[in-house]
């Protein structure tokens, strides 16, 4: 099939963007959606233009790396699937694709579709973690974690932190990705000892770094290709209540 | 020479303890006057970083990636070995440290396994301590499955994604690290250069990959925990970033490269598509648990698998190998796929796969067991084939996948390279010629939380700190060379891409020096290796400049250093005239097809020093010596 793409172009954080028109031709049905890419961007190389640079990794749906926004959807839109294992078979002959940066005041954009999600790093670094050194722990049977307990945290824990539940956001909110850590650790025995501290922290450093509010409109649910639950913004907003009155 | 890996004497069981407290150590309040360089935040180098931080240190880490937590460690699934014995069946270090040897095709050192058996449980330990969500059972107690090349359950998992949570947990380490200022971490920052003085391993020259800016940085020891080689291949499971390059400008330096040619191929990956194919993805081993695989017993059997009766399919695993089954090791899985498929007996497109197949576990387990053990692989696999593999087997086909070789590392994971250490996929010490599942990730954090933290101190305790500047005339040396490397990169202006070059070799290293390689082919490889470089460097078309970010450039690199590389992975080859492990060659084998080993002949790690890019490398021979494990023909039969 051919298609007709239309790309954000950025040379620079600071220069303007623009989209620009490219053609993708005699593309297979069995093709990803960056392998498409790939081969328009091999045809660029050889008529001696910038290739479209955008982040990619793995190419397996799990690190995370990959980020854009194809027809105005972070990842383009199929259920619980990240932009490499979009494949062309989910698209016609002769269709036009809009492909976009994520967009939110927390990533600015390096060039063309890639951002900076540094600030996501900086929610982390506040306390998405338990305290614990190397060495000198427990057994891991000393403490019982009962089996819901354990899918539960599993659950949030399959966060990729892509940053799709931001770009989604018409706030640019980051509630869903820390709330997913939060829940992960505050589930656990393991993390309870700072679960106070831990989600004042992550949502201090939440408002610290650009990110907006939630006001539920669960855009970063239906974009999340892991299928993180919102039910883990209630836990969050919960664990802070609980640490306000501690 | 003859290399001395510098393992402890005495009884095993005990090596590693005695070794910890020969080894000398740094005074706390000394640790932060030394800084320690660490590329690469996957199991190893993250691990590596957050305990080294966390000991006081002065740690700079660096990755490719924009974050730490994207390494490729992140994408193994099944699980990670440990020797609890929870579930009762007969595990115990002794057991996994045999398990591993073997399985390795007796070609790694017995130190290096025991440690690693050893310090397996802490591991668990360690990990569950940090929050990783691992399975448990009803009870609240942790959950194990089988895993091929054992008979014991001993694998530890987070649903399929063990390799996520694991390493989510040391970045979770390493970011706290971070917050406390210990550790310094360059993210989109790639290692091109190292630099060595006065014989010693002292700082790293780097790009940022955002401005294209060059610059070294200093330190008083270099930890490399930068993952595998198999992207020589081109077509491989690893990340597209993966590449040998902070490996092979250490070999350049001085560093030993050891036995490349001992490279993984996973039996089950989803089958390639077509010639736009970029990379190539994983099943997880332990579909192999509830998977049988089979292959038409009649040649061009073109019927749908469902349509195949019984008594039409053979079950090729089950019936060769019957003790261990589905669950072979694999490298043997792999050649027997291989070997079905050469027979005109492959199943899907070209006839380049064999089906795994659910139904009978379906039928006795349910439908909801299989998709709670493995619904993630099953939606994944649907993603990338468009099947459904509740109601048809999947089709699975060998790809290159884990690299048992990399830089040569003596007991201390330390390289020949004085203050030069390297970890996790990057070395080469515990996994000999094959690799059993589930023991990489066991290996990364191994390395990264129990080992480098004591070794590295021994060898910090008797040097000064700080004595290289980055004004030091091997630093600006470094950047200048690495300028020019990327200036003549970019004024070469030809006609083909980047990964026009990358493909063609990796047809080369697939044909030739794949799966099943001979004197013949391996020659054919070291013959078109060189003329593909030499057209590389005359007619790569490379745009854009080297000031801005620019994947071409980075790519451009990657796949000269491949060029470089993938002719030594041919010689180590040619010259290790046996089969063992992953390295099989069809001259050497026994009657039944099974790999021939010649330990009179080649019971040693080959390690190759660098001569220049046209010049032979130099062999080293670290001779291997089994205690206590009776060196055996291996057998899963």
């Amino acid at each position: 099939m051919n298609l007709i793409l239309h790309v954000w172009r950025q040379k620079g954080p600071k220069e303007p963007g623009k989209l620009e028109q490219y053609e993708a031709k005699n593309v297979s049905p069995d093709q990803s959606f960056l392998e498409m890419l790939d081969e328009v961007n091999d045809t660029l190389i050889k008529t001696g233009k910038d290739p479209i640079v955008f982040d990619h990794d793995c190419r397996e749906g799990i690190c995370g790396m990959c980020s854009q926004v194809i027809n105005g959807v972070p990842h383009g839109g199929q259920e619980r699937t990240t932009v490499c294992q979009l494949h062309m078979r989910k698209f016609k002959d002769g269709d036009a694709i809009y492909i976009e940066p994520w967009r939110a005041l927390a990533f600015p954009i390096i060039k063309d579709l890639i951002v900076d999600r540094s600030a996501m790093e900086r929610i982390i670094q506040a306390g998405g973690y338990t305290s614990c050194h190397t060495g000198g722990v427990a057994d891991g049977n000393a403490i019982l974690v009962p089996k819901p307990v354990a899918d539960y945290a599993m659950d949030a824990a399959e966060c990729i932190g892509c940053g799709a539940c931001i770009a989604a956001c018409p706030n640019g909110s980051a509630m869903l990705f820390t709330s997913a850590k939060v829940a992960q650790l505050a589930s656990l025995p393991q993390g309870q000892a700072e679960a106070a501290e831990r989600v004042c922290n992550m949502t201090d450093a939440m408002q610290a770094n650009g990110f907006g509010n939630c006001s539920n409109h669960y855009e970063c649910q239906a974009a999340c290709p892991k299928g993180i639950s919102v039910k883990f913004i209630a836990k969050l907003n919960r664990e802070y209540q609980k640490a306000l009155f501690k | 020479m003859i290399l001395d890996g510098k393992c402890p004497k005495g009884p095993i069981q005990t090596s590693w303890d005695r070794h910890r407290f020969d080894m000398k150590l740094v005074n706390p309040a000394n640790k932060r006057k030394y800084k320690i360089l660490v590329v690469g935040t996957g199991l190893a180098g993250g691990a590596a970083a957050a305990s080294l931080g966390e000991l006081g240190y002065n740690v700079e880490a660096f990755c490719y990636q924009d974050s730490a937590r994207r390494a490729h460690s992140i994408a193994a699934q099944g699980g990670i070995n440990a020797a609890k014995n929870y579930p009762n069946d007969g595990d115990s270090i002794y057991r996994l440290f045999y398990d591993t040897i073997k399985g390795g095709d007796f070609r790694a050192r017995e130190a290096d396994v025991w440690r690693l058996a050893q310090v397996s449980n802490d591991i668990i330990d360690q990990c569950v301590a940090q929050g990783v969500p691992f399975a448990r059972d009803y009870a609240g107690y942790l959950d194990n499955r089988s895993f091929g090349g054992a008979q014991v359950s001993r694998t530890f998992f987070a649903r399929g994604q063990t390799g996520q949570q694991l390493l989510l947990g040391a970045y979770s380490a390493l970011s706290r690290q971070v917050k406390a200022g210990s550790v310094k971490l360059f993210a989109r920052t790639e290692m091109l250069d190292l630099v060595v003085v006065d014989g010693e391993a002292k700082g790293i020259t780097v790009r940022d990959l955002v401005t294209g800016e060059v610059r070294c940085h200093v330190g008083d020891a270099v930890v490399l925990a930068t993952g595998g080689y198999v992207n020589v291949f081109y077509l491989s499971t690893n990340a597209m970033g993966c590449s040998v390059t902070a490996n092979w400008r250490a070999h350049k330096k001085g560093a030993f490269f050891a036995n490349p040619c001992y490279t993984q191929i996973h039996p089950t990956c989803i089958p390639q598509s077509g010639e736009h194919q970029s990379k190539l993805t994983l099943m997880s081993e332990s579909l192999r648990n509830d998977g049988r695989c089979w292959a038409p017993k009649k040649a061009g059997d073109n019927r749908p698998a469902n349509e195949i009766p019984d008594e039409d399919r053979d079950y090729y695993l089950e019936r060769k190998y019957p003790s261990y089954g589905n669950l072979a090791p694999r490298d043997i899985a792999s050649r027997a796929a291989k070997e079905q498929c050469d027979a005109g007996r492959g199943v899907g497109p070209g006839g380049r796969g064999v089906n795994l197949d659910f139904a009978d576990s379906i039928k006795r387990l349910g439908e909801d067991t299989i998709r709670e053990r493995y619904g993630n692989l099953f939606e994944m696999y649907e993603k990338i084939t468009d099947e459904n593999a509740y109601k048809v087997p999947m089709r699975m086909y060998p790809a290159p996948h884990y690299a048992m070789g990399g830089l040569w590392v003596d007991y201390n994971c330390e390289s020949n390279v004085p203050g030069l250490f390297v970890l996790g996929e990057a070395n080469f010490s515990v996994h000999g010629a094959n690799r059993l599942g589930a023991s990489a990730l066991m290996q990364g954090l191994a390395d990264g939380y129990y080992v480098i933290p004591y070794t590295i101190a021994n060898y910090l305790a008797k040097i000064k700190p700080g004595t290289v500047k980055a004004d030091n005339p091997e630093c600006k040396k470094s950047i200048e060379d690495v300028k020019g490397a990327t200036n003549k990169l970019l004024a070469i202006n030809g006609k083909k891409t980047v990964s026009e070059f990358h493909r063609e070799l990796g047809k080369i290293m697939w044909e030739n020096v794949g799966m099943a390689r001979s004197e013949q082919s391996l020659k054919e490889a070291i013959k078109k290796i060189p003329v593909l470089r030499e057209e590389f460097w005359k007619n790569v078309k490379v745009t854009g400049t080297g000031v801005e970010l620019n994947q071409e450039l980075e790519n451009a690199g990657r796949v000269a250093d491949f060029l470089e590389f993938g002719e030594l992975l041919a010689k180590d080859a040619l010259h290790r005239k046996e089969s063992c492990g992953g390295h099989f060659r069809t001259e050497y084998q026994m009657p039944d097809g099974e790999a021939m080993r010649d330990d009179e002949n080649f019971c040693y790690a080959a390690a190759w020093e660098f001569k220049g890019v046209n010049a032979e490398p130099e062999l080293h021979k670290e001779p291997l010596t089994f205690d206590n494990v009776h060196l055996a023909v291996r057998s899963y039969k």
